[in-house]
């Protein structure tokens, strides 16, 4: 007999994100008051900051729609039972496949740009993926040790591809020269002016779109096909996978080059529609923090964009308040975000045990006595 | 009578006990005599578990008082209860197998920084205890070297060793062969007249008419009535425990087997380990005829249902399906096309995946078909509506196609197994303890639809570890020992002849 009661699913989906939300804002309430901040007018800059105008607005979405993309990149292969937490890595590889298709094929109508674009993050990320993949399923070597050591070849290779091969002749900065005007993901803003709408201006761009395509087309995989009805048995049951005829090995590669494609799309965002060049370090902890996304988002599309927009409005808000309140450094505002990434992530059971007692009191009442 | 004016060695007092949305004990209250075997029965899930849990320290109860020797205590760890002199033995047991019997007869209770002194204390205790209980074990063998039986006997010592006066039993003979579970209710028995109070959780019983005193029945959480053993019928124990009559004999007429369907050449199978589990295994299933393969478990049988199944590749061997041999032996989806149905012997850890609903575990193995869906999709009515037609058709418990499989019983559960084996028509089902952990009413279902599906023509192999359960539905039986067949009998065999096969002293006609 399980000791451990199961929640209604609200409260499994609701109660327990809010809680944890709740007490990394209340440890971060306290780190402001010791350094001598109102937590409640810090509370208000965030939330201004990253709500209250439309710019505010854009760049929220901009950076969320990075978390969307490692969010699922992450809970793809969580389904299937594989921490892959190399997203870090297989984004920063996709950035180079974006930026080879954009530099030598940017004269091509930018339909097609876009297109070829699209392929190669997805290509370039799931093959990064696809080494630790094969490894996996073939060898055993597990996917989480594999993975966070392909973060750092994919670094080294990239600051080598853009320090001697990929900065143009001349130049002693390690990015590419800035792509054609064709070979960029036109801005949200410029598509609205085209539209005759006016939308303040921001980098947000049409890879947030995509991002919710693939939030959909995540949904439709693993809920409505058989290969997400196979992902998630080999997830949740690798044995029982086994007993019905399933193929654990093929279901490992197919589900981290899934992780990978979703993680490579990133590229899209940053690369063809920020930077418009390839930069050194661009990915910047997006993959890492995709795991806290998922996690907080339980593994749900759904889920994983509201706790996408939560850390787009902490980065961009944090933005804000680390610029109108001097006391307050980058780094405090980094250290909210670890704290909430801790609760929702580390700690997400902390708060499960008084809440079962809660509930089973909510459902019988006061104990009998004696 | 006398007996009252003494304390109970156990006394438990209201005991109410809840997890989460589960009820598992309900106002129990329980007297246990001193120098009596005291059986508990019920069945899965009614609680007898939980109770002897708290008894022991495992679970603290929500409310109530346990009483030992009249006094009141609070028992909050298994050390405490250890403190009380409340002994368990597990049915899996708390041995370290690559230490010595004595070593793990002093662990947790070395009695000081170095080892020597403790270990030879307790070989002088152990010396004793062989002497007033009969309780022999060879002191400097691996754990790992010792038969089941001794290994269980070491576990009794344990309990002894730490001054136990009250022992706890679960469930002590499933792993016994009946000769093992023999010298243990003769232990037992010795142990009672030497003023030890026992308490017997099974769920079998005759072993409760063979060796209590008194017993206890629970059900659904409370605990229904103790009776006197002498004064009971196991069909009276049956019907306390259900709540209903219940009829233990299976009407079955006699089969009328056809062709071989299934013939099984020459099988081996080696481990990864190297070590060999089948050994040249042959014999025939034919349709319209159940196999039962008796057997202590352990003794190959879980690696015989698997490579028939598919699941893992014979060393050498020919299987024959309807005469022509198999070209592919380890593939599970194979094995299923051909129309080889196959209920696992542990449907929790491979035949049902938990966390997910009754509708999708129906489809299990069968989730390819294109009545499920075509291009890969999945039709979410058309598995629902199926789940709820096999659901209904084998009366699981409750009929929530939506309901997660961990929602319910183990007998339902399993019900939900044979649905999805049996439904899909195969020629040849493989059945592995379909009754494990499965209440009595449920058994009666699943032991009636097994005949039917016989008599219907179809071959079944049932794999079972419950000697009674192979009697009673096999046509044929062979027995496993160490990886072999042994032996075949008819049903009606006499059960001690069997017994001797099971143990691999005797064996029997050439298979």
């Amino acid at each position: 007999m399980s000791a451990r009661s199961e929640l209604p699913w609200w409260a499994n989906l609701v109660l327990i994100p809010a809680l944890n939300l709740a007490a990394a804002f209340a440890v971060s309430a306290v780190i402001l008051l010791a350094i001598g901040e109102n937590p409640f007018q810090a509370a208000g800059i965030i939330l201004r900051g990253a709500f209250f105008y439309g710019e505010g607005i854009g760049y929220t979405l901009f950076y969320a729609t990075n978390f969307i993309f490692t969010g699922l990149a992450f809970a793809i292969a969580f389904h299937a039972g594989l921490f892959n937490i190399g997203a870090e890595g297989q984004a920063y590889v996709a950035g180079l496949g974006v930026a080879l298709v954009c530099l030598t094929l940017g004269i091509l109508p930018a339909p097609l740009v876009i297109l070829l674009s699209v392929v190669a993050a997805a290509v370039f990320g799931a093959a990064w993926a696809f080494i630790p993949a094969y490894l996996q399923a073939k060898r055993g070597s597990h996917v989480v040790i594999t993975t966070i050591m392909f973060n750092f070849i994919a670094a080294a290779l990239i600051v080598y591809l853009l320090v001697n091969h990929l900065s143009p002749p001349g130049s002693m900065q390690p990015e590419t020269r800035t792509f054609v005007e064709n070979a960029r993901l036109p801005f949200l803003h410029a598509v609205a002016a085209a539209l005759g709408l006016s939308l303040p201006h921001s980098p947000l761009n049409l890879s947030f779109l995509w991002a919710l395509i693939c939030c959909a087309f995540f949904y439709l995989l693993i809920w409505r096909t058989k290969l997400g009805f196979e992902l998630r048995t080999l997830g949740a049951n690798p044995q029982a996978a086994v007993y019905a005829g399933m193929s654990p090995a093929r279901l490992i590669i197919i589900a981290m080059l899934l992780s990978g494609a979703f993680a490579g799309f990133m590229a899209l965002n940053e690369i063809m529609g920020s930077q418009h060049r390839m930069i050194l370090d661009y990915t910047s902890g997006y993959g890492f923090v995709g795991i806290a996304v998922a996690l907080m988002g339980r593994a749900h599309p759904i889920g994983i964009f509201l706790a996408a927009i939560l850390f787009g409005a902490l980065y961009q808000g944090g933005a804000e308040l680390a610029f109108e309140r001097p006391n307050i450094t980058r780094d405090m505002v980094v250290l909210i975000q670890g704290l909430v990434i801790m609760m929702a992530g580390g700690l997400e059971h902390v708060f499960r045990p008084q809440l079962d007692r809660l509930m089973a009191w909510r459902r019988f009442g006061a104990l009998p006595a004696g | 009578m006398t007996r009252q004016e003494n304390p109970a060695a156990v006394e438990l007092r209201g005991i109410d006990k809840h997890f989460g949305a589960v009820h598992a004990n309900k106002n129990v209250s329980l007297r246990v005599e001193r120098g009596t075997v005291h059986g508990i029965v019920g069945e899965n899930g009614a609680g007898k578990s939980t109770l002897m849990s708290i008894l022991y320290g495992f679970y603290q109860a929500d409310a109530g008082t346990i009483l030992v020797n009249g006094r009141e205590v609070a028992i909050r760890s298994p050390a405490q209860a250890i403190a009380h002199g409340i002994g368990m033995v597990h049915q899996h047991f708390m041995l370290v197998e690559n230490f010595t019997v004595l070593e793990n007869i002093v662990l947790g209770a070395e009695g000081g920084a170095f080892l020597g002194p403790g270990l030879s204390a307790a070989r002088r205790t152990l010396g004793r205890l062989k002497k007033e209980y009969g309780l022999a074990v060879p002191p400097d063998d691996l754990v790992s070297s010792l038969p089941v039986g001794l290994q269980q006997r070491v576990e009794i010592l344990k309990a002894l060793y730490r001054g136990a006066e009250v022992l706890i039993l679960d469930e002590p003979t499933g792993v016994l062969t009946p000769k093992e579970a023999d010298h243990l209710f003769a232990v037992l028995r010795k142990l009672k007249d030497q003023g030890k109070t026992i308490l017997f959780i099974t769920h079998k019983l005759r072993e409760i008419m063979a060796v209590t005193d008194d017993v206890s029945v629970m059900r659904k959480g409370s605990l229904i009535g103790t009776l006197e053993t002498h004064r009971t019928t196991p069909e009276r124990l049956a019907e306390l425990m259900v709540g209903r009559s219940v009829d233990l004999k299976i009407p079955k007429r006699r089969g009328r087997p056809g062709a071989p369907l299934l013939e099984v050449r020459r099988l081996s199978y080696v481990d990864a380990a190297g070590v060999e589990r089948l050994k040249d295994i042959s014999f025939d299933v034919c349709e319209g005829e159940i196999v039962g393969i008796a057997g202590v478990s352990g003794n190959g049988q879980t690696e015989l249902l698997e490579v028939l199944s598919g699941m893992r590749a014979p060393a050498s061997g020919e299987i024959f399906l309807h005469g022509k041999p198999l070209a592919t032996l380890s593939d599970p989806r194979t094995m299923r096309h051909s129309a080889v149905a196959h209920v696992p012997e542990d449907r929790q850890r491979l035949g049902l995946v938990m966390p997910f609903v009754a509708c999708e575990n129906t489809i299990l193995g069968y989730h390819d078909s294109p009545a499920y869906g075509a291009h890969g999709l999945i039709d979410r009515y058309a598995i629902r509506k199926d789940a709820f037609a096999k659901m209904r058709a084998y009366d699981v418990r409750p009929c929530e196609p939506l309901l997660r499989a961990a929602h319910f019983s183990g007998g339902n559960q399993q019900k939900l197994v044979l649905a999805r084996e049996i439904e899909h028509d195969p020629d040849l089902l493989i059945v592995g303890q379909p009754t494990r952990g499965v209440d009595i009413g449920a058994i009666e279902f699943i032991h009636r639809r097994l005949v039917e599906l016989r008599d219907q023509g179809k071959a079944i192999l049932l794999i079972s570890v419950e000697l009674d359960e192979i009697r009673s539905l096999s046509d044929r039986i062979l027995v496993m020992f160490s990886g072999a067949i042994v032996g075949e009998c008819a049903p009606s065999a006499p059960e001690a002849e069997i017994g001797l096969l099971m143990a691999g002293v005797a064996r029997g006609r050439a298979a």
